[in-house]
């Protein structure tokens, strides 16, 4: 019997009912809700007539619908609504909620991994496709529907369907500049943004050994980005040691068990994955799209594809569609586009070490005229720690807006928009039709590439900023 | 509970560009409050559906006729991908659709499909092509039919096609099986493993004795 991969050694651990060859009723260990569709879950619960199935691993905050102003100015009267239900029905389910201004609020993303309520081994849902970012951690963590949603708070279980495994090995050492970010889309550029559909990726490689856990959570969060719902990176020492200490992660004895347990979770060395893709770090540059999907990736020192070099008619009209909705030429450069917005937050990039990465560009230096720059840290902890550090005040010098956390620009659910037509870097993960707003426009980036552009007044190459 | 499928004879619309996200079919601001459902219908696709002022996009297929009265979607590659947002299924069941077919869809929109009693079906890209260009040479005037229980489609042109699906996720269908329902009678199940898991992963189960 060939070895077991990561994901199958979780996965086995929490079959309940085996309910066909391939459809599994599996425990849920961490079910986290926030503002959007927690309340209208627990209301479709209530509506059944049946309650929370364990309340004690449901875990709430809001984030989606808050307005990320100074003081939450201006978030909307739905909004307040989603908030003032989602306090109400957490409390009547006896479900931890982290609240507005309190330690522990934010993008839920955010704050799994750093409450500790995301541990490796633990199987963790959420209604929003970018759970798969706490897969960083060595999680077994994917987005979920209403419905499913539904199923979690009634039953703690899901039925789901064993996915495929893809491999994705990245090796080498990461060249200055270039960043978790940069080495997931251009493995998105690679295989393309169904490459990993039906698949659980997990990420390997001495390149993902070497990434602290932020970085590893930013690599997972686009896993959805490229089909996958589920990614993963096996836990070690850089696991553990980010882990330890955190509110909710265990401590004293239950640690060392957990420790224990933990090492025995990394793939057998012959585990046999579905797929295998292998990518040479060294060979990445700093990437930014230029489309509306996140495979339309280019490195920052290329051209923008021109569809008249294209033969395969469906590709052409893509890209020409793309181009159109962008209002870019082919042929171009992509850097020296001029922009209109930065946006510096979401669950892919709004922790600690994106806003240092990007304070480090901004330092002495200004905004360019004309250009609107946020950052929105990810969660109430983050903007604390980086208030603790002068962080704040650095972008506040460079003429960046610091705001209040939340998912902010990267959806605008909340009704912070990119202007129509407007033209915006994004740290955030999609660049989809009207995502950021009616017809704005989105180039997504690193931190630190979307710092320099906003300095620059375009998008810019982070390498030529000499830091 | 969703609504039993078996059989359906349909007008049917080509939505061929690649890489529809869930974005693209309902706008986020569509989904915010608890009171949406039954709303939706106006909104889906509504970047494309509508100009910038407000009016309708005459070229946009489902503004089209006879396209406007389709209940089945021809699409392209990897269509549903991106946000796990299920008003995306919501609004195209609002809208009158029942089924889809396509040669990939985001897995947590396929997943969401079923939940809502929508079809969403699966095979390889020339049957997708086949089948948009019969359509296409109709004018749309010449109806699909999907079989559930054969697992067969038929075009307009009358040449049939079959599908896989997976067996669990077709009686679902076929019978309109609630999963809450059927998990539920299996609630023994789960409090005997989360006894068992107690003591193998306590840790995981006791969240509230360090915060």
């Amino acid at each position: 019997m060939p070895g077991r991969s990561l994901l199958q050694k979780i996965w086995d651990q929490h079959v309940i009912a085996r309910l066909s060859e391939d459809t599994d009723l599996l425990h849920i260990d961490r079910h986290l809700l926030h503002d959007l569709g927690g309340s209208r879950g627990l209301l479709d619960l209530k509506s059944r007539g049946l309650k929370v199935h364990n309340p004690e691993l449901t875990f709430a905050t809001p984030d989606h619908a808050l307005s990320t102003a100074p003081g939450r100015a201006g978030t909307s009267k739905i909004g307040l609504e989603l908030l003032d239900a989602l306090r109400v029905e957490t409390a009547a389910s006896g479900i931890t909620l982290f609240d507005v201004d309190q330690p522990g609020q934010g993008i839920v993303h955010v704050i799994g991994p750093e409450l500790g309520l995301s541990l490796p081994g633990a199987t963790i849902v959420c209604g929003d496709s970018h759970t798969c970012t706490h897969g960083g951690l060595g999680a077994l963590a994917f987005g979920i529907g209403s419905s499913e949603l539904t199923h979690v708070l009634a039953t703690q279980a899901l039925i789901q369907k064993r996915p495929k495994t893809l491999h994705a090995r990245f090796e080498g050492k990461l060249p200055l500049g270039v960043t978790a970010k940069d080495m997931i889309l251009a493995l998105i550029g690679q295989v393309g943004a169904a490459g990993g559909t039906g698949y659980a990726v997990e990420y390997a490689g001495s390149a993902i050994r070497a990434l602290p856990i932020e970085g590893r959570l930013t690599i997972c969060n686009l896993s959805i980005e490229l089909g996958a719902k589920i990614g993963m990176v096996a836990p070690d020492e850089t696991t553990f040691e980010f882990l330890r200490g955190r509110p909710y992660a265990p401590q004293g004895e239950m640690w060392d068990l957990a420790v224990k347990a933990w090492r025995e979770l990394p793939s057998d060395p012959d585990a046999v994955f579905d797929r295998e893709v292998v990518i040479d770090v060294e060979k990445i540059i700093p990437q930014v799209t230029w489309g509306i999907s996140p495979e339309h990736v280019v490195g920052v020192d290329g051209v923008i594809p021109d569809p008249k070099a294209v033969d395969d008619p469906a590709r052409r009209a893509a890209i020409e569609t793309a181009l159109e909705y962008m209002g870019l030429q082919g042929g171009a450069p992509i850097a020296g586009t001029p922009v209109d917005w930065v946006f510096i937050g979401s669950c892919t990039n709004s922790r600690l070490s994106d806003l240092r990465a990007a304070a480090e560009v901004a330092r002495g230096r200004k905004v360019a005229a004309g250009v609107r720059a946020w950052v929105v840290p990810g969660s109430e902890n983050v903007k604390r720690e980086a208030v603790a550090e002068g962080l704040d005040k650095i972008f506040i010098e460079a003429g960046f807006e610091w705001r209040e956390p939340g998912c902010s620009m990267c959806l605008a659910a909340n009704g912070e928009v990119v202007a129509p037509g407007q033209r915006s870097v994004s740290t955030s993960n999609r660049n989809f039709v009207g995502r950021q707003g009616p017809r704005a426009r989105t180039h997504l980036a690193s931190p630190a590439s979307a710092a320099a552009s906003a300095i620059a007044g375009a998008i810019a190459d982070v390498r030529m900023m000499g830091r | 509970m969703p609504k039993p499928f078996d059989k359906l004879t349909a007008t049917a619309a080509p939505i061929m560009r690649s890489n529809v996200d869930t974005d693209v079919i309902i706008r986020i601001e569509r989904l915010v409050g608890n009171g949406i459902r039954g709303t939706l219908g106006k909104w889906a696709f509504g970047s494309l559906r509508y100009l910038a002022d407000g009016s309708e996009n005459p070229e946009f297929i489902l503004n089209r006729e006879p396209y406007r009265e389709a209940e089945i979607l021809v699409t392209g590659p990897n269509f549903g991908c991106g946000s796990s947002r299920e008003g995306a299924v919501w609004s195209l069941q609002e809208r009158g659709i029942r089924a889809i077919i396509g040669s990939g869809f985001g897995d947590i929109f396929f997943a969401n499909c079923f939940q809502n009693g929508i079809l969403p079906v699966v095979v390889d890209k020339a049957v997708v092509d086949q089948l948009a260009a019969d359509i296409e040479a109709t004018q749309g005037a010449g109806k699909i039919s999907i079989d559930l229980e054969a697992q067969t489609i038929v075009s307009p042109s009358g040449a049939r096609h079959s599908f896989e699906i997976d067996p669990r996720r077709r009686e679902g269908l076929l019978k309109g099986l609630d999963e809450v329902a059927l998990t539920l009678q299996r609630d023994d199940e789960i409090h005997a493993f989360q006894a068992s898991d107690r003591t193998a992963r306590p840790w995981i189960h006791s969240t509230r004795t360090s915060a």
